[in-house]
């Protein structure tokens, strides 16, 4: 037995190679250091209208701007996510190329900010915050470090304000998507929204619906929960009414280019929600003539899901079936930093993938879905 | 199996933890009301580091409307999605038949000893007078 002295522990060692390319992260947070740093990019008359009236979020059974408070400090972020330089978790560029980018090995980062604009009860001051968020993702962001790509913010609920924002950003491609929460104030497929299709068609944009946490509606159809454990189960809830109201809508038939994609609710219920529309669909397809094919190839071809939080069954050959029945080209890999059950890339489906289904869910289905390597 | 003088006594405070690197691997060492801990600071879910996580009394529930907060029994909770582990075992609170976190025996020894033998500590000063926490891997 011998006597070692010992060195102060610096930072871990790296962890062994990762994806030999890089990956594509479809689920990054930016958040501003501090609530007035979206100010800049507000008018006058919306920055006295929030001193004096604050921002009233639909949907919400408190005015706190998340409905369940989690993982103090910070609302559910990773302990370790906090800048050195101070602020809030994700919104130090140089901290999140230290820890996000850099060491993850992140080719692409997809944006999806939460600072409540398509939410915003007041039409207007909502359209003004998504506005501002674009430019502050253009500011802050994008210009800064080519890897990150933005997500064009708009107010759903007032469709023509959605549209000249989309058609205003599409053309810069440091936007990658349009953000629209699954929680909208009626269901996605119908008439109301449409408009936001033909905009989405036009311009090849994918729309990304973040399940977490922000919506018009209780996070239950019966209403609030009690535990934050139960709201974060029920991020797979919304999206399944995404997908039903589409396909029965005939949002499909009418625009068939379109792209969804199902960001933080899971995917492993999708196989059996297919099957039962499928189920139903062949009973009683004459109540929705407009739906001409079987619910489940309008899934397969109009919906992606993002990984993060990723469904952890006992045996992951489970799982396997599911992406197997899924195909893996629906699948896209998220990390969700800077937030607390955030997937690391090196040890997230670290069992059975073949390289081919694991280069297309970690990289190449966000690359061609987002048109990140051009047109 | 190698022992490591890891810090002085007195250097670490209760309720205090030291991060160190002994034998090539991350260690976290822990005061727990004067009672010492190490566990490899390394979840063996996605790899982060564990012992920078937070320290929670044991809660538990024999039914709903009751529950007993057991102060003695410190869970050491991943700062990334929050799996506990045990300090005293390093067993996890989630899956304790599969998922363990490596422990380390720690004790606390004079200079007194530790500079008797013939492998003396040899970057890290221990001297005679001073007691030394030791980590044994």
């Amino acid at each position: 037995m011998s006597v070692h002295s010992v060195v102060e522990a610096g930072r871990e060692a790296k962890s062994p190679d990762r994806a030999r390319h890089g990956v594509v992260d479809c689920d990054v947070h930016p958040a501003p250091a501090l609530p007035s740093e979206l100010a800049p990019f507000l008018s006058e008359r919306w920055r006295k209208h929030i001193q004096n009236y604050g921002i009233r979020l639909a949907g919400q059974p408190t005015t706190a701007m998340v409905p369940y408070p989690r993982m103090a400090p910070g609302n559910g972020m990773r302990m370790d996510s906090w800048p050195p330089n101070g602020g809030f978790p994700a919104s130090d560029l140089d901290f999140m190329r230290q820890q996000l980018l850099d060491a993850c090995n992140i080719e692409f980062g997809i944006l999806q900010p939460l600072t409540g604009g398509s939410t915003t009860t007041n039409l207007e001051l909502g359209a003004a915050i998504c506005q501002a968020t674009n430019e502050w993702q253009l500011e802050k962001w994008t210009r800064r470090d080519q890897r990150l790509k933005a997500a064009i913010c708009v107010p759903q609920e007032d469709p023509e304000t959605a549209v000249a924002l989309i058609d205003r950003y599409a053309a810069n491609r440091d936007f990658a998507h349009i953000a629209i929460p699954t929680r909208t104030m009626e269901p996605f497929g119908r008439k109301r929204y449409w408009p936001i299709f033909e905009a989405a068609e036009r311009h090849d944009l994918p729309i990304c619906m973040h399940a977490p946490a922000f919506g018009y509606h209780c996070n239950t159809p019966t209403g609030w929960v009690s535990y934050y454990i139960e709201e974060h189960v029920a991020f797979a809830n919304p999206p399944q009414t995404v997908i039903t109201s589409l396909i029965f809508e005939g949002v499909l038939e009418r625009f068939p280019r379109l792209k969804i994609v199902l960001v933080e609710g899971g995917f492993a219920w999708a196989p059996p929600l297919a099957w039962r529309m499928d189920n139903h669909w062949s009973r009683m397809r004459d109540e929705v003539p407009q739906v001409k094919r079987p619910p489940s190839q309008y899934l397969r071809q109009n919906f992606w899901f993002t990984t993060q939080p990723i469904e952890e069954p006992e045996r992951p050959a489970e799982l396997l079936d599911t992406i197997r029945w899924m195909g893996a080209g629906r699948l896209m890999f998220s990390t969700d930093y800077p937030h607390w059950d955030f997937d690391d890339p090196a040890r997230t489906f670290n069992y059975g993938l073949s390289e081919k289904d694991r280069e297309a869910i970690f990289r190449g289905n966000a690359i061609s879905l987002f048109r990140l390597h051009g047109e | 199996m190698s022992r490591y003088v890891v810090a002085k006594v007195g250097e670490i405070a209760a309720g205090q933890r030291k991060f160190v690197t002994a034998g090539g691997r991350a260690i976290g060492v822990f005061n727990v009301n004067g009672e010492y801990f190490a566990l490899l600071n390394r979840c063996p879910h996605q790899g982060a580091q564990l012992c920078s996580g937070m320290l929670t009394a044991m809660i538990e529930s024999s039914g709903p409307g009751e529950y007993t907060l057991d102060a003695q029994r410190q869970m050491l909770r991943c700062p990334w999605h929050g799996w506990e582990f045990d300090i005293r075992t390093g067993q996890s609170w989630c899956d304790p038949s599969r998922l363990r976190v490596k422990t380390y025996p720690v004790s606390v020894e004079t200079g007194g000893e530790l500079v008797k033998g013939p492998y003396v500590a040899e970057t890290y000063r221990v001297t005679v007078e001073d007691d030394y926490i030791v980590v044994e891997t």
